[in-house]
């Protein structure tokens, strides 16, 4: 019987239908209908594709024919399949005459593309001839295709004609240009701006769809820019009047509500227009309780307009008598069985909550049923209100909520949203530092690898800077739980990246700290670490350092120091390990374990992450060296101004510095600058060959061993700060706390509603609902009511945000500048550093110095970026002066500002490349050559040699040298 | 704004696809598998909407069809349903008391319909006669087209006769 219907509707289908259909298709749709499996459905799809292919590139198929090749093809490409070899044919069927088949490619071409595809130049020519036709189905069809191929570029092809068609005599023309000029601001809002004045005109319309259109591209546009459109406030609400009163023909009801769908735009559209203002909204009020009070509650549509009411009244100015409707409401909402109503009910609720917080109290019990139901689209919806009411008395029930929900679902996404959300929360509020460290580790345990990167930055200079200013032992106390905890999490057996990192350097910085545990207890664990996690770079670049502090403490302290063996097997793989940044770290311990007492004291201070490093930025510990080179007969530093007739050269620089910035990497040779340049010399130039190279005594006296020379040891010091810091105080240079100040401020006008509303609805309004919550309160079991009662239990004081949010906020900003500051400093010592213990003529010393600088992690070195550059040019700097005043000569030629620039950003855009050695590599190149050979040519050729590797040598800034030789 | 429009079966078949967001083919196909698996599980009771990725699906279940659309946070879930219903409804009366069937072997139609109700992601017309009079102008056109055709084949074959 069944199958006898079936056959029937195909027969009817086959007839009527209007398109011809064969045979051959009926049967590929009812064999895929049929089919039993994906694998099998697959099979006659891939058979289907074949005989497209051959079908669509016979000679002369009939244009029916066609069309149902291509209709073919969409099946094809709907069951996901790709069927791009017909794409071609289908945009050559929009060029057809006839609009049946036109209507078809069109369908096609729009199904098939996407705004970027290739194809759609070719279509263009089509649309821009079809809106110009004079039926106006084409012309719907073409407008069609326009919203969804024309891109940006195409924009201005068809705006004119499109603009035109506003003014078309068919309402469903005018409709659809409005619909794409809507897109087109979608695409560039520049391109339509100036069009703005026909939205306004077609708010006007005299058909209520065209006029129903123009409310989607002006919603956009006030949403963009509110005060453009107040005066429109006025009309807005007068068509939502007349709307409401059914002044529109009955054909736009929809189930006994007058055009609902338009309704709701402009409820939407007032809602932004009345936002914090008061005058507009006091035109709204009136229409708005109309609606409220027409609305049909027993409908799913009246529902809809009713959540949007609830959505304009608490962003619009508030109004008491409309806050007690939406209050109504909400509850109407919550109480329903629909899980779609309550789910709505709890959105309103987050959103009334903002200006009457006190409305959450009587619904309490509610927002407990649906944290508790089963579905988890409620679940997740109640989380976020309750991250919205979220304070200092209920914040420790909410995140254990919301941790738990967390290790419970599977969905990354809103995994890492929710762990977000629960990191936010504790730090905005979080009651003790015992109970956040708890949390953090939670959230790292279970999301650690979600998160982002900064939380644990955030939470280890909260480790390091202790939450109360003056309060030390509390300060000691609390590294010692997280050292505690930590320890005790290492005997898990799968740790998020991240969490390791962060649990390697805590245990380095802190894990000796209170004696509490031996030092080879904390590096046996470090070790177990780096072992276990063998396969992570960045964890294993952690856990050396953190036992390098662990040494030089117990050095410091005097201990006499026995590396484990299996921290000895593991040095050994580091010192060989291919990771050159291992290399060094693990270098730099065995350089550390050599030294006495006193020089690890100042290498490797103990809790020292927190201190100021004094940046001596006028470089006036080299005044020494300066001087004795001049005394050797070195020529004085002369600052560029000085040195006039130098200009032509730079500027051919210049030049040459702008080709390589503005392409990152130039790909083809450049010229050789030898012939140019010659011809160019100045007699300035000349004086700089007769700089006397660098005594190479010099070198050598500050070479390796004598690190111990104050200077020197200082070095060393900076750069361990750096490893230490790495990734850590720089990541911290932006402020991730800016949800606490949009917060608090909603806050203080939480208060200010407060106040108003108390006088007129409140009384009333909590009265209704007593009966309601004490009829309820029987009913429900006591545990309900506990978690009730630690939801909601102050929340009938506004309270004030504690400052502990502010106190993790505030220092950050503070860090900024502390962070950059240090970082150059580090960078400067790491160049100077390579640099001393560096014979002038070994080239590829250079490289270690880089690595140096790398941050552990990929990652991290992004946001330092912005830092580079200052950095670069004072190492640079440094290593000029350290290493020959003659070099100076050189460099100088380029001129300051623009050539620095254009380093810096090489050095960016390499910096993502094993190159970056280059860099390094190719300064001290430099270096070394123009000390070696006073010849100009030599050195000149030498440059460009190095420019054609694509580098640029890092140049000085003429400002800084004046700092440093006046 | 609505990104895209699915139609699934309750056995997980594609119905309908369309796509107001840029999506490639590759993505849309995940898109699809990722959907179904998560609103063809659901049970009767349960919302209608589904958190997805930070946007929202709001599905309707009509006989053994899933009407799902995707949409931002911050529209009206409650609304999108019934835009969809609103969509159902134009489908029942072009069809006359629609089915599955129709759509399967009528999906060009399905979308003409579409086309005439959502364009690019918004409602662009929530009047039922006004869509039903233009999809029946758009067929009346094809009809004479075919008639036309039709007498032309007559013509040819009598000439040739």
């Amino acid at each position: 019987m069944e199958q006898l219907k079936t056959i029937g509707r195909e027969l009817a289908m086959g007839s009527q239908g209007g398109f011809y259909q064969s045979k051959e298709f009926l049967d590929l749709v009812k064999s895929i209908g049929e089919a039993r499996s994906k694998a099998e459905e697959d099979r006659i799809v891939l058979g289907e594709i074949e005989t497209l292919k051959r079908r669509v590139s016979e000679p002369d198929i009939p244009k029916r024919k066609m069309k149902e090749y291509i209709l073919r093809l969409v099946y094809v490409e709907m069951l996901g399949h790709d069927a791009s070899f017909g794409y071609i044919h289908a945009v050559k069927m929009t060029h057809d005459d006839s609009l049946l088949v036109k209507r078809t490619g069109y369908l096609a071409v729009t199904l098939f593309l996407n705004e970027d595809h290739d194809l759609i130049i070719l279509i263009v020519n089509t649309i821009q001839k079809d809106l110009k036709s004079d039926n106006y189905l084409v012309v719907c069809a073409a407008l069609n295709a326009v919203c969804k191929l024309i891109n940006e570029e195409t924009i201005p092809a068809v705006l004119p004609q499109v603009v035109d068609l506003l003014a078309h005599p068919k309402e469903a023309v005018r409709k659809k240009a409005i619909m794409a000029l809507h897109r087109f601001y979608q695409k560039s809002p520049s391109s339509v701006s100036h069009l703005v004045s026909n939205f306004r005109k077609r708010l006007c319309d005299n058909d209520p769809g065209v006029m129903g259109a123009t409310l989607c591209p002006l919603f956009e546009l006030v949403s963009t820019d509110v005060n453009s459109y107040k005066d429109l406030v006025i009309s807005f609400v007068s068509i939502l009047k007349q709307v409401a009163e059914r002044r529109l023909p009955k054909a736009y009801d929809y189930h006994q509500m007058p055009a609902p769908f338009i309704q709701i735009k402009l409820l939407k559209i007032l809602a932004l227009l009345g936002s914090g203002d008061k005058q507009a909204s006091e035109n709204m009020y009136t229409v708005v309780g109309d609606i409220f009070r027409k609305c049909d509650s027993s409908s799913n549509i009246g529902n809809a307009v009713l959540y949007e009411c609830i959505c304009c009244v608490s962003s619009i100015y508030p109004n008491p008598k409309l806050l007690e409707s939406a209050a109504d409401a909400i509850s109407r909402f919550l109480k329903s069985d629909s899980h779609n109503l309550k789910y709505m009910g709890i959105d309103a609720l987050g959103r009334l909550i903002k200006i009457s917080p006190e409305i959450a109290e009587q619904h309490q019990l509610a927002v407990i049923d649906c944290l508790e139901d089963p579905d988890d689209t409620l679940k997740r919806k109640t989380f976020e209100l309750l991250y919205k009411m979220t304070k200092s008395t209920n914040v420790e029930v909410i995140v254990d909520r919301m941790i738990d929900y967390m290790i419970s679902i599977n969905d990354n996404h809103y995994k890492t949203e929710i762990a977000s959300r629960c990191v936010e929360l504790a730090e905005q509020f979080a009651p003790s530092n015992q109970w956040f460290i708890l949390i953090m580790n939670k959230v790292f345990e279970h999301a650690g690898d979600l998160v982002n990167i900064k939380v644990a930055h955030n939470l280890m200079r909260l480790i390091a800077e202790g939450f109360g200013e003056d309060d030390d032992s509390a300060d000691s106390q609390l590294r010692s739980s997280a050292v505690d905890s930590y320890l005790h999490i290492l005997g898990e057996p799968k740790i998020p990246s991240v969490f390791l990192q962060l649990i390697c350097w805590v245990l380095g910085e802190y894990g000796t700290a209170d004696g509490k545990y031996s030092a080879s207890y904390i590096t046996g664990k470090l070790s177990d670490v780096a072992e276990a996690y063998s396969n992570d770079e960045t964890v294993k670049a952690y856990a050396v350092t953190a036992l390098m502090k662990i040494y030089a403490f117990e050095i410091a302290a005097g201990r006499k120091v026995d590396m484990l063996p299996e921290c000895q097997s593991l040095m050994e793989q580091f010192l060989a390990s291919h990771s050159t940044d291992l290399q060094q770290r693990a270098y730099e311990l065995q350089a550390v374990i050599g030294l006495d007492a006193h020089a690890v004291e100042s290498i490797m201070p103990s809790d020292a992450s927190c201190e100021d490093i004094e940046v001596d930025k006028a470089l006036s510990f080299l005044n020494g060296y300066i001087q004795d080179s001049i005394e050797k007969g070195a020529q004085p530093y002369i600052p560029e101004s000085e040195r006039s007739g130098m200009l032509n050269i730079s500027n051919f620089r210049n030049q040459d510095h702008h080709g390589a910035s503005s392409h990152g990497l130039k790909f083809e040779a450049y010229e050789l600058p030898k012939q140019t340049v010659q011809s160019r010399i100045p007699p300035a130039t000349l004086a700089s060959t007769e700089f006397v190279p660098v005594p190479e005594p010099m070198s050598v006296r500050e070479s390796y061993p004598t690190t111990i020379v104050p200077s020197a040891s200082s070095d060393a010091e900076s750069t361990e700060l750096k490893l230490r810091l790495d990734g850590v105080q720089k990541k911290w240079g932006r402020q991730t706390h800016s949800p606490a100040t949009s917060t608090s401020s909603s806050t203080s006008k939480k208060t200010v509603n407060g106040i108003k509303q108390v006088d007129g609805s409140n009384t009333s309004n909590s009265s209704t609902w007593e009966t309601y919550d004490s009829r309820k309160h029987v009913e429900i079991n006591s545990e309900k009511q506990k978690l009730a009662a630690s939801l909601f239990g102050g929340s009938s004081k506004t309270e004030k945000k504690p400052a502990t949010g502010h106190k993790i906020s505030k220092p950050s900003s503070h860090m900024v500048e502390k962070s950059h500051v240090r970082k150059s400093s580090m960078e400067i010592a790491s160049e100077k550093k390579a640099l001393v213990h560096q014979p002038p003529d070994l080239l590829d010393f250079g490289e270690p110095t880089v690595q140096s600088s790398d941050p552990p992690s990929v990652d991290p070195f992004k946001e330092l970026e912005g830092l580079l550059e200052p950095t670069t040019q004072l190492g640079s700097t440094a290593a000029a002066a350290t290493n020959s005043p003659d070099i100076m000569g050189l460099f100088t030629e380029t001129p300051g500002g623009t050539h620095n620039k254009d380093d810096s950003d090489i050095l960016s855009s390499l910096s993502k490349q094993p190159v970056t050695n280059m860099v390094g590599g190719a300064t001290s190149t430099q270096v070394a050559q123009s000390s070696k050979g006073p010849n100009r040519k030599d050195s000149l050729e030498k440059d460009s040699l190095v420019r054609q590797m694509g580098v640029t040598p890092s140049s000085p800034n003429p400002n800084l040298f004046k700092d440093l030789l006046g | 704004m609505i990104h895209f429009v699915l139609l699934i079966s309750r056995q997980g078949k594609v119905r309908l696809t369309k796509w107001y967001s840029p999506y490639s083919q590759k993505e849309r196909t995940k898109v699809i598998r990722e959907l179904s698996g998560l609103i063809l599980t659901r049970g009767p009771k349960l919302c209608n909407f589904v958190e997805w990725r930070g946007l929202r699906v709001v599905y309707k279940r009509y006989a053994s069809l899933y009407f799902c659309m995707c949409i931002d946070e911050d529209d009206n879930e409650l609304e999108i349903l019934e835009i969809i219903h609103h969509y159902v409804e134009v489908l029942d009366r072009y069809f006359g008391s629609v089915c599955e069937l129709d759509l399967i072997y009528n999906f060009h139609k399905a979308y003409f319909i579409l086309d005439e109700l959502l364009l690019a992601g918004e409602l662009q017309e929530s009047g039922k006669k006004t869509v039903a009079r233009l999809v029946s102008a758009q067929d009346s056109l094809v009809e004479t087209a075919k008639e036309q055709a039709s007498s032309i084949s007559n013509i040819i074959a009598q000439a040739t006769k």
